[in-house]
């Protein structure tokens, strides 16, 4: 069973006017065979935990502890990260002219897997995750991420989820620009993910929407840089009902 | 940096990149053209055509003087393709733009020849080879490809020295023709050429520049029209590391009409002090109606200290075409890239070269031969493992 556990977690950017501090002592623990959901207003951080966890460089973090399996996560290079087992779906996957999705589909598998998978079954399982997530098998020649649409850039993180197959999955906003039945087709590409039993599941979002489609069994939400208050689906359902007033509030005072 | 900020010479009919742009100074059909030396003065680096490139370095390629070694040239082929010495002047079909143009074309003596015969169809490529041997040398190539033959020709200059080379090419109605011309001297060697073609009619011309070595390498290409539905692909690779400077400029010349041409040229540039320059000179004239013409070029900046100038120039003389167009963009290697793919589990290193050579994919696509684009990525691969050790020695000395 993997666990990644955030203790304490504190992470600035450079700003023009210095260092401007973003989470102030996050902590979570997602077991595997568990999803969370973060929820929070706009500019509470979502995002940063999530690229903080997967490396980017433009986040310091000043101090607290990342841990997979009790591996210093932080210690670890982005793609190091990725081989251990974590996986960040983007909210703006970036364009990547000139490669195709097959060559870096195939390119990141051998990365993870530290060798190139057999090309029968391999063909075979890149045609089922793409025909899973509603996608042509042209996709493939396609460049990564190059003109697709937002709903197609989305679906495409997915893939990699389900053909990579990591420990734990950091979706950042995986939801949003999304209509319906590509929100239910990405929805159930996760709950495939999950449905292995032993995966965990990090699932940032704005809206409630998607979380009638994946079940959470931990709700927490984040304020101005940490977790202001968890408790089980039934936080998303009053979230629903009466949005972030309530924590915002508090976090004003 | 932008093309608007270095864009020149513009006809009266230009289009151009709004304020900022300068006046014309000279339209580009009006620049002299001479076989004779003395008809150009020696450059001192402020004229438009010798502006980028560092001429103090160039002295012995303006000299006005016989070379001091004769550059090998070997040549093989399918059977059927000719070869042979000829006079110099015995086409004319190129007349010297430029100074060095003009000393090479007095001193390379006579000029050898690849003949195509009509209607032949090579199956395998032509292979001429042009070693420098480490003085200074003048090279004369003249290619001519008979009627409605087909044909891949290969020039690949290699070795050390100063090299002036002239080479001619001629394109016969209704024959498709790939010229591909490599770059790839020693790293202290100088090469100064100048390309000009006549594309027949019906003719297809696909003329490929590949710059991988050299500290100065400057390559004009000039193409014009002999009759209408001729068709030209110039495409162009380079990728210059620490120090050295790699040039291509372009002029096509649409007088004929019906006549296509499209412009592809595509650089990296890794390490302190490189340098590339490109300049795309493209002229509709008043009688080249239906003339349908493109050219696009692209900078890979891939670490500090580097720098590209790009300079697309259209001056269209008629408003009866098919299409004129023109594009640039200088970027630098895009770190967001690198974070997506090593968030796959992508090594760094591998992650740089999966960009990179997605970056030239398409222009290798098209150069359509093999060997030369197993080559070119074997070069590649090789430059960016060279640019990966200079970033990993400079985070070294950065963390020390």
């Amino acid at each position: 069973m993997a666990t990644l556990e955030i203790r304490d977690l504190h992470v600035s950017v450079d700003t023009e006017n210095g260092p401007k501090q973003i989470l102030r002592g996050v902590d979570l623990t997602i077991a595997g065979g568990q999803t969370h959901a973060i929820m929070g207003p706009n500019g509470s951080g979502k995002s940063t935990l999530a690229y903080s966890i997967a490396g980017h460089p433009k986040y310091n973090v000043t101090s607290g502890t990342v841990t997979l399996d009790g591996e210093d996560v932080l210690d670890m290079s982005v793609d190091e990260r990725a081989r251990a087992g974590l996986f960040l779906a983007m909210q703006y996957p970036v364009e990547v002219p000139g490669v195709s999705v097959a060559n870096f589909l195939r390119t990141a598998k051998t990365a993870i897997d530290g060798e190139a998978p057999k090309l029968r079954t391999w063909v075979k399982d890149v045609n089922k995750a793409l025909a899973d997530l509603d996608m042509d098998a042209d996709f493939g020649t396609r460049n990564v991420n190059e003109g697709f649409s937002g709903g197609e850039k989305k679906r495409h993180e997915i893939v990699q989820l389900e053909l990579l197959n990591p420990k734990v999955a950091i979706l950042d906003e995986t939801d949003s620009g999304l209509d319906i039945d590509a929100l239910r087709i990405v929805s159930e590409g996760v709950n495939r993910f999950a449905g292995q039993g032993d995966k965990g599941v990090l699932l940032i979002t704005h809206y409630t929407r998607i979380l009638r489609y994946i079940k959470p069994d931990f709700v927490h939400v984040f304020v101005d840089g940490r977790v202001a208050e968890e408790g089980g689906p039934e936080l998303a359902e009053e979230l629903e009902a009466n949005g972030y007033e309530r924590f915002l509030k508090a976090g004003a005072k | 940096m932008s093309s608007s900020d270095t864009l020149v010479a513009t006809g009266n009919k230009a289009h151009s990149h709004g304020p900022g742009s300068p006046v014309p100074l000279q339209a580009r059909s009006e620049r002299p053209t001479s076989y004779d030396v003395a008809d150009f003065a020696v450059p001192n680096g402020r004229e438009e055509e010798w502006r980028f490139t560092p001429v103090r370095q160039l002295k012995a390629l303006f000299e006005d003087a016989a070379g001091t070694e004769t550059p090998k040239v070997d040549a093989s082929g399918p059977e059927g393709v000719v070869f042979e010495t000829v006079a110099a002047d015995s086409l004319k079909v190129g007349k010297p733009q430029d100074r060095s143009a003009a000393v090479a074309w007095n001193h390379a003596g006579d000029a050898f020849a690849v003949r195509i015969p009509v209607e032949a169809e090579l199956t395998e490529p032509v292979h001429v080879n042009v070693a420098s041997l480490g003085a200074r040398g003048f090279s004369h190539l003249i290619i001519e490809s008979g009627r409605h033959s087909k044909a891949i020709v290969i020039i690949d200059h290699s070795g050390s020295g100063e090299l002036g080379s002239n080479v001619e090419i001629v394109v016969g109605d209704g024959s498709d023709l790939r010229v591909v011309s490599i770059q790839q001297g020693d790293h202290e060697s100088i090469h100064l050429g100048q390309h000009d073609a006549v594309v027949g009619r019906d003719a297809k011309l696909h003329h490929v520049a590949v710059t991988l070595g050299g500290k100065i390498v400057r390559i004009g290409t000039n193409v014009r029209y002999a009759g209408p539905g001729g068709d030209a692909e110039l495409l162009g690779v380079y990728f210059a590391e620490g120090g050295q400077h790699h040039e291509n400029r372009l002029f096509v010349d649409h007088e004929a009409t019906n006549c296509k041409s499209n412009v592809l040229y595509k650089g990296a540039l890794a390490g302190d002090h490189a340098r590339s320059v490109w300049i795309g000179d493209v002229l509709i004239r008043a009688a080249a109606e239906g003339t349908d013409t493109f050219e696009l070029n692209r900078n890979l900046v891939l670490t500090d200290g580097a720098r590209a100038d790009s300079v697309p120039n259209l001056e269209i003389e008629t408003g009866e075409i098919e299409g004129a167009g023109h594009a640039s963009a200088t970027g630098r290697f895009d770190d967001e890239q690198l974070f997506y793919l090593q968030a796959r589990g992508i090594p760094e290193d591998a992650a740089r070269r999966l960009v990179v050579s997605g970056f030239f994919n398409d222009i290798i696509g098209k150069i359509g031969v093999p060997e030369v684009t197993e080559h070119l990525h074997e070069v590649i691969e090789e430059k960016l493992a060279r640019a990966a050790e200079l970033s990993t020695s400079a985070k070294a000395v950065i963390g020390q």
